[in-house]
């Protein structure tokens, strides 16, 4: 067994101290291509936010001359009519999510419930991730068909109630997962107190485990809820498309077709009168502002409060 | 041993402790006295841990875990037939080796037991004598609605142990409790866990046996078995501190202690 040579210090004393090696920068082949790859990460990570930039660029450049009160309280105008809005538009849309996030939150959550904690390793468990890690491919089309199949179809009617079905398919697996992953990373020595203390499964899961995860749990939502209020192929079988107010007079027109802006930009961008060309922009900007203030929501309520 | 039936709190026949197909303990008998510290030392592996969780039911959340004897606590088993391990866990309290706050304020966090049993009297009450009770008052007083993740790993410890003590249980097994602390921490909890000794009976389960000559009044070593490939935990010996430290029965005990078994 030979001993690690390491300069003791009555040796230091008679050894002369080593050449000082150079520290300077050195151009050379590593350094270069560290440099090359630092640039390239740094130039793709501007151009991932030119989209976003440039969209929001246009939007209020050519959106946000029209934006004014009235667009919001205003019916959609017919072919030459000067003025009109998209209040209606917008309403529907705050309906048809709201009907999602009723029935994708509650289900959701439950869900993830059941596949983080109660039977994570089951067959069951297995089966729903599986369906919805799918899910969160599925065209969005394909859940208009969908609730188009099961509500339209069954209430003979377009309605704000098949819209927010449709909704609903899309944001349940976000829900689903984003909770599940939540859920998942409360720490096991956490849960174990409760248990130590004579908490039942129940008490665990509603004392504990949700509290500590509700702020992931919300960001998911809040992701779930920005996304559905964007779509429009999903609404075009389901919700179709309206120009009058989904409370009309009083009477609440429930089950019959309903404007949202995500269509009513689909519509307009297509025509061919300025004024409409205009209200799409316009309803794009607030469209577009609509997800982005759900989107800051999510970061403040994701905080966690302890 | 010299303790009588009526002292005993807790009496364990730990005949075998299974995971699955692997035996971890087996013919152990551990008799818990009313308070006192009973000490469980041991090398890696032992089931000390196992034995403790055992205790109170802690196990159960295991999968394939399964017992067999009995675990009397004041006379009844509470390994018997129509017992609930979630009121067996409401009597017999546990404190972890790793500090284990929730993310909730230090009043929640102590209150916790609390509000699970519906605690009708002053929660304000009971809160405050169970910080005083862990030593922790003092240091807490001006800042209850923190976040329990707020403090030092000593006093997140002490607040795990007022929680414990908050819903006043009969006894506390203390899963290796002060081994994530600093000494200056470790020391604070172990003159906690004599002072804690008056009104609770304590299971402490250590790594140090320095701890355990410092604070158990009963020491019980525990060995490990490695025998057809497998690896289980006996109890080797048990008694006073004093004895199984400085005149220990078994040649095990006293190689271990003297650092030299193999």
């Amino acid at each position: 067994m030979s001993a690690v040579n390491l300069a003791h210090p009555a040796n230091a004393m008679n050894t002369p101290l080593p050449a000082a090696p150079s520290l300077q920068h050195q151009i050379e082949g590593r350094a270069l291509r560290s440099i090359l790859l630092t640039s390239l990460a740094w130039v793709s990570a501007l151009l991932a936010s030119v989209p976003l930039i440039s969209v929001l660029y246009m939007l209020i450049t050519r959106g946000g001359a029209r934006l004014n009160l009235e667009v919001f309280t205003e019916l959609p105008p017919a072919g030459f009519e000067l003025g009109g809005g998209f209040g209606n538009a917008l309403v529907g849309t705050f309906v048809m999510v709201i009907i999602g996030a009723a029935i994708a939150i509650p289900v959701g959550i439950m869900a993830a419930i059941f596949l983080a904690e109660l039977g994570p390793y089951s067959r069951l468990a297995a089966l729903a991730r599986f369906a919805a890690k799918t899910l969160t491919g599925l065209p969005s089309i394909l859940a208009g068909v969908f609730a188009y199949a099961m509500v339209v179809l069954t209430t003979g009617t377009y309605s704000a109630p098949a819209g927010g079905v449709a909704l609903a398919v899309l944001m349940l697996p976000i829900v689903v997962l984003t909770a599940e992953e939540a859920m998942k990373m409360v720490p096991k020595i956490m849960k174990d107190a409760a248990y130590g203390m004579g908490s039942t499964n129940t008490q665990v899961i509603l004392k504990v485990v949700l509290p500590t995860a509700m702020p992931a749990i919300l960001t998911g939502v809040m992701l779930a809820v920005a996304r559905a209020a964007g779509e429009t192929a999903p609404l075009l079988f389901t919700a179709l498309f309206s120009n009058y107010w989904i409370v009309d007079g009083g009477h609440l027109a429930a089950m019959s077709p309903t404007a949202s802006l995500a269509v009513l930009i689909y519509n307009f961008s297509g025509m061919p009168f300025d004024n409409q060309l205009e209200l799409a922009w316009a309803a794009s900007l607030v469209l577009v502002l609509i997800v982005l203030v759900v989107n800051i929501a999510s970061r403040i309520f994701g905080k966690p409060r302890f | 041993m010299s303790a009588s039936a009526q002292t005993l709190v807790m009496d364990c026949k730990l005949d075998k402790i299974f995971y699955g197909d692997f035996m971890a303990v087996r013919d152990s008998h551990v008799p818990i006295e009313k308070n006192k510290i009973t000490g469980f030392i041991g090398p890696s592996g032992c089931g000390k841990s196992t034995v403790l969780r055992s205790l109170n039911r802690m196990n159960d959340l295991v999968q394939n875990f399964r017992f067999d004897g009995h675990v009397h606590f004041l006379g009844q088993d509470v390994y018997g037939k129509g017992v609930d391990p979630v009121v067996v866990r409401r009597y017999i309290g546990m404190v972890f080796q790793q500090p284990n706050p929730f993310s909730m304020s230090i009043f929640d966090n102590v209150a916790f037991g609390l509000r699970l049993n519906r605690y009708k009297g002053d929660l304000g009450d009971r809160v405050k004598h169970a910080l005083q009770g862990a030593a922790l008052w003092d240091e807490v007083k001006d800042k209850l609605k923190v976040s329990g993740l707020a403090l030092s790993g000593g006093q997140q410890q002490r607040l795990c142990i007022a929680r414990a003590i908050a819903t006043e249980p009969e006894v506390l097994l203390m899963d290796e409790p002060c081994s994530a602390l600093d000494p200056i921490a470790t020391r604070r909890v172990e003159e906690l866990m004599v002072e804690l000794k008056k009104n609770f009976t304590i299971a402490l389960v250590t790594h140090n046996m320095h701890q355990a000559t410092r604070v158990a009044d009963t020491t019980a070593f525990f060995s490990v078995d490695i025998s057809q490939g497998s690896r289980t935990g006996y109890l080797v010996e048990m008694g006073p501190t004093d004895q199984v430290f400085n005149h220990s029965r078994e040649k095990l005990t006293r190689d271990y202690i003297s650092g030299q078994f193999s």
